[in-house]
């Protein structure tokens, strides 16, 4: 396993090293594509995200990064989601980029159907996304999902995942933690909000499914997050990517906080960033400064029950969660952290 | 129009929504004051320096400290560097070594023979009485003003007490002299061996439009110590002084100083290097309330230098020197017990600080003098109009660069009172506090140490003791720099808003707000690192 993934640069003389957006004192190589005048804002101003969406920031970050990486020769297929809704309302839309609604629960077949026209056109320039929420991702989308891994289809599913289906007034998902409060999961009783031991995790299955290219990156690691969409777009096959993406409104987070919060939730353990290869887990980005959980849920309303004295049993068994993660993906080197 | 089949609207461009609306709170960008600047004495924009300096661009860093300050290389010796204390990078692992990259900026001026240029004559006329630090920054600040200067001084060498205070294995003479003659240079006329005792006659005879008073504080204080039999007991600055000149300076054999501050650690190391046999300083406050800095202890005590806090001399017989014990005391000062011991002593150095030579100002008319020193205004004008004082004749902190603030702030005064207007300072920008930072944004870096001269070789000469940092590692201490309130084009506001509502002008242009768009989250502020960005409240 890569101790430093390739996408941290250790400039040691260099400020801020490869922790921000840009550095004006590295070479324009190792920048992001966030960082350049000229990025493709695939994903463009006017949209109707809440303030501070962490899913409106997650896909310019990956679509940008796609579009670089393909030489601009990029279609997306689009789940029923906010990030579909916000970006499309008719006959608006914010995308700059060739996309295409599917229904909620099938962007991964109707990503796959247009790899195969594609093939059938012989246009093997053009490449393919299909994207959408947690929800529309591990619940309603598994299927097709599981169908687009299992042919080896020659897309790059990307999941925008923000623990919920939001559109629709925060319900709880597959993907939903426990304790967490949904609409559907109400914070009262004994063990308040999303019951524990149950949801999946989709990158584990998705390994599962020995598809070429598996990752997990999320909104605060800008260079980590371009370096895994840029390493998809040079695969060909099946390949997963799910992006952790705070939800202001369903988290009841502080819009300013987003960053801060993707940072917390890997920093504490409970989100790993993770790469794995035709089922072979190939890379973890190493926790820098270790935070206990609570840090990453006192900034959240969602879990502010599991803050009270009365439920000290829930911030356990989060914590639990998080030191699991740690030992099972090694986030945290022997010596202390990653640098 | 036509479209197509169950179509009604032609497509068009989410740009069409102008987002802006939402806003309660518009972030805007702005400088801040960084708390390294804000410490500096001499007003040195310190984190501009280093952000040139991080880029390579020496000597635009080095102009930046010329600004304000025409001794960049003594700084980087003698300074007490304030700025490090405050640096917010302190809070986060180690203070950025400002003074070291100082130091180094300093001496690539010098070996580059970077200089400044005079400013476009006024036919304006100043007299600075006094080439210490405080005179000779005035002289220069006066000098890229346009206006002819005359400094008078009554030693033989420009520096004043770093020259014949400040030992040379802290502030070697040839660094000294080259800053120096670097003002000379540039027009100042420099006066030596020359001493004014009548100030008002001298500005009449010169011709002078304005006068500069920074003649230093240069009477040794002395308690009275009861003395039987033929000990010798001397007075720092005369001590140290000789041994400026080469003189003889009477330290010999068991040297015993007497105070806690710095002078009379640069007494003891002295004595260390002229070959005493020992140096024994007296301290009358606890070690951990001694004035001298820390680091002048610790080195001096590496050398051999040592101590005995909390005691009082009380008086000498032969060679013998009696010490009252003192306890530590709620009040400001530690209290006798009463209890007596004695040391063996050749000499007895007192060094209990120095008085200014008032009798210079007492025939001017309008000028006050409290508790020592000469009172000025805002302005640094005393009461005599047209006559400005500063440096540590003026109630101050006694240091080089208080000394060089002083003089600059002097010299824009005097120039605003020649043009027969006021200057008014700029108003200063609202200070960076660590908790305005996100530092998780900055590498892992630890503080770049100075090299430092052995011990056997420090206790045989007066060589620099404190070692230059080489290119690399300047550069790299340069970098450590967080640029506190001031942006550094890290890309992150650009980066992290979810609305693209950020422009990126390009290199040294930064950045512009599109506020048509912008929702107003606080994102660009949460994860600007260096505190860059403010959220205010929108005018709805
Ligand atoms: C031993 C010692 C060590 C020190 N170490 C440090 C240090 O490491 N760092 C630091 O920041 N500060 C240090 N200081 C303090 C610092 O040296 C002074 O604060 C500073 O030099 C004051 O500058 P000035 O221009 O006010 O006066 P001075 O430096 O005292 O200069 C005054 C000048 O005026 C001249 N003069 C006086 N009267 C007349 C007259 N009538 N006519 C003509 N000329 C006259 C004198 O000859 C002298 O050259 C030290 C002081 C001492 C004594
Ligand atoms: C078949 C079907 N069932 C339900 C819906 C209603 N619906 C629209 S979006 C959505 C939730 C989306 O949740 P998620 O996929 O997590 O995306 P998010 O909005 O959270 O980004 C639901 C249930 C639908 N559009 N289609
Ligand atoms: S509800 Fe959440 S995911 Fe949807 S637009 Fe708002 S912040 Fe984004
Ligand atoms: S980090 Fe830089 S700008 Fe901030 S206080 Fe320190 S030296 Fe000054
Ligand atoms: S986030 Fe970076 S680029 Fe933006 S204002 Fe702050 S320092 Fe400048
Ligand atoms: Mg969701």
């Amino acid at each position: 396993m890569p101790q430093i993934p390739e996408s941290h640069q250790k400039v040691r003389f260099y400020q801020t090293g490869t922790l921000t957006v840009g550095n004006r004192l590295l070479d324009a190589e190792h920048r992001s594509v966030q960082g350049t005048m000229d990025r493709s804002n695939s994903l463009d101003s006017g949209h109707r995200a809440c303030q501070g969406c962490g899913e409106a920031l997650g896909a310019r970050f990956a679509i940008d990064a796609a579009m670089r990486a393909t030489n601009n020769q990029l279609i997306a297929a689009n789940a029923t989601g906010c990030l579909e809704v916000f970006t499309t309302p008719y006959p608006e839309t914010a995308w700059s980029i060739p996309w295409i609604h599917s229904l909620f629960g099938n962007a991964a077949a109707v990503g796959a159907g247009i790899a195969a026209a594609l093939k059938a056109k012989g246009r093997e320039d053009v490449r393919v996304i299909a994207q959408g929420g947690d929800g529309g991702t591990t619940d309603i989308g598994f299927g097709c999902l599981s169908g687009m891994f299992d042919r080896n289809d020659d897309v790059l599913y990307i999941c925008y995942n923000n623990e919920a289906y939001m559109n629709t007034g925060v319900q709880r998902s597959s993907a939903t933690p426990g304790g967490a409060r949904t609409a559907t999961t109400m914070p009262v009783g004994k063990d308040p909000g999303n019951a524990f031991n149950t949801g999946k995790s989709v990158p584990l299955i998705a390994m599962a499914h020995l598809i070429p290219y598996v990752a997990t990156a999320s909104v605060h690691d800008l260079h980590d997050l371009e370096h895994k969409v840029t390493k998809a777009m040079g695969i060909h096959g099946a390949r997963y990517i799910e992006l952790f993406v705070p939800c202001p409104l369903g988290w009841g987070s502080k819009p300013s906080d987003t960053v801060k919060i993707s940072r917390l939730a890997v920093e504490c353990g409970l989100y790993p960033l993770i790469e794995a290869e035709h089922g072979e887990l190939t890379g973890v980005t190493k926790i820098r400064r270790q935070v206990p959980v609570g840090e990453y849920l006192k900034l959240q309303r969602r879990f502010a029950h599991v803050l009270k004295p009365a439920n000290a049993h829930q911030l356990e068994q989060l914590q639990a969660i998080a030191n699991r993660n740690i030992k099972k993906f090694s986030l945290i080197d022997e010596q202390g952290g990653q640098e | 129009m036509k479209t197509p089949f169950a179509i009604t609207l032609d497509a068009g461009s989410s740009l069409l929504n102008k987002t802006g609306s939402w806003r309660t709170e518009r972030p805007v960008y702005l400088d801040r004051l960084p708390p390294c600047n804000h410490a500096c004495p001499a007003g040195e924009n310190i984190q501009q320096w280093l952000y040139l300096t991080e880029e390579g661009r020496y000597a635009e860093a080095w102009r930046q400290i010329m600004d304000d300050n025409p001794f960049p290389a003594v700084m980087g010796r003698v300074c007490y560097h304030p700025c490090e204390v405050s640096c917010n990078r302190g809070q986060l692992d180690e203070a950025v070594g400002i003074n070291a990259v100082e130091r180094f900026l300093g001496d690539q001026a010098l070996i580059n023979e970077w200089q400044m240029e005079a400013g476009a004559p006024t036919g304006k006329r100043v007299m600075v009485v006094g080439a210490g630090p405080g005179g000779l920054a005035a002289a220069y600040h006066l000098r890229r003003m346009g206006h002819e200067v005359t400094v008078y001084d009554a030693s033989p060498q420009a520096g004043g007490m770093v020259r014949y205070g400040i030992p040379k294995y802290r502030m070697p003479r040839e660094k000294l002299r080259a800053e120096v003659a670097r003002i000379e240079q540039m027009g100042a006329d420099l006066q030596l061996n020359t001493r004014i005792d009548d100030v008002i006659a001298a500005r009449d005879e010169g011709k002078f439009d304005a006068v500069f008073l920074s003649i230093g504080a240069q009477l040794p204080k002395r308690v009275d110590i009861k003395v039987n039999g033929e000990l010798p007991v001397l007075d720092a600055a005369i001590v140290l002084r000789n041994t400026e000149l080469e003189e003889p300076t009477g330290l010999r054999g068991q040297v015993v100083v007497y105070g806690g501050g710095n002078t009379a650690i640069d007494v003891a190391r002295s004595a260390v290097r002229l070959g005493a046999k020992s140096a024994t300083v007296v301290v009358f406050e606890a070690r951990e309330h001694m004035p001298a800095h820390e680091f002048e202890v610790k080195e001096a005590r590496e050398e051999g230098v040592e101590l005995i806090c909390l005691r009082a001399i009380r008086e000498v017989n032969g060679n013998q020197v009696t010490l009252e014990k003192l306890v530590p005391s709620e009040g400001r000062w530690p209290q006798p017990t009463g209890q007596f011991e004695t040391i063996t002593a050749d000499v007895v150095v007192q060094a209990l600080g120095q008085n200014v030579q008032t009798d210079l100002v007492d025939t001017i008319s309008g000028i006050k003098v409290a508790e020592g020193a000469v009172q000025v205004g805002t302005d640094m004008q005393t009461g005599c109009p047209g006559v400005f004082a500063g440096g540590d004749m003026i109630p101050s902190e006694r240091t080089v660069t208080t000394s060089i603030g002083h003089g600059k702030k002097a010299a824009r005064n005097i120039d605003a009172y020649l043009r027969g207007i006021t200057y008014d300072a700029a108003e200063q920008h609202e200070l960076v506090t660590f908790d305005m930072l996100n530092t998780w944004y900055y590498s892992d870096a630890p503080r770049t140490v100075r090299p430092m001269l052995s011990v056997m070789r420090r206790q045989s000469g007066f060589a620099e003791i404190v070692g230059n940092i080489d290119q690399d590692n300047a550069t790299f201490e340069a970098r450590r720099c967080m640029s506190c309130g001031n942006c550094f084009e890290c890309d992150n506001c650009y980066g992290v808003c979810p609305d693209n509502a950020v422009n990126k002008l390009g290199p040294g242009m930064r950045f512009k707000f599109k506020y048509d768009y912008c929702k107003g989250c606080g994102l660009c502020v949460s994860e600007c690192p260096c505190g860059a960005i403010k959220m205010t409240p929108e005018e709805i």
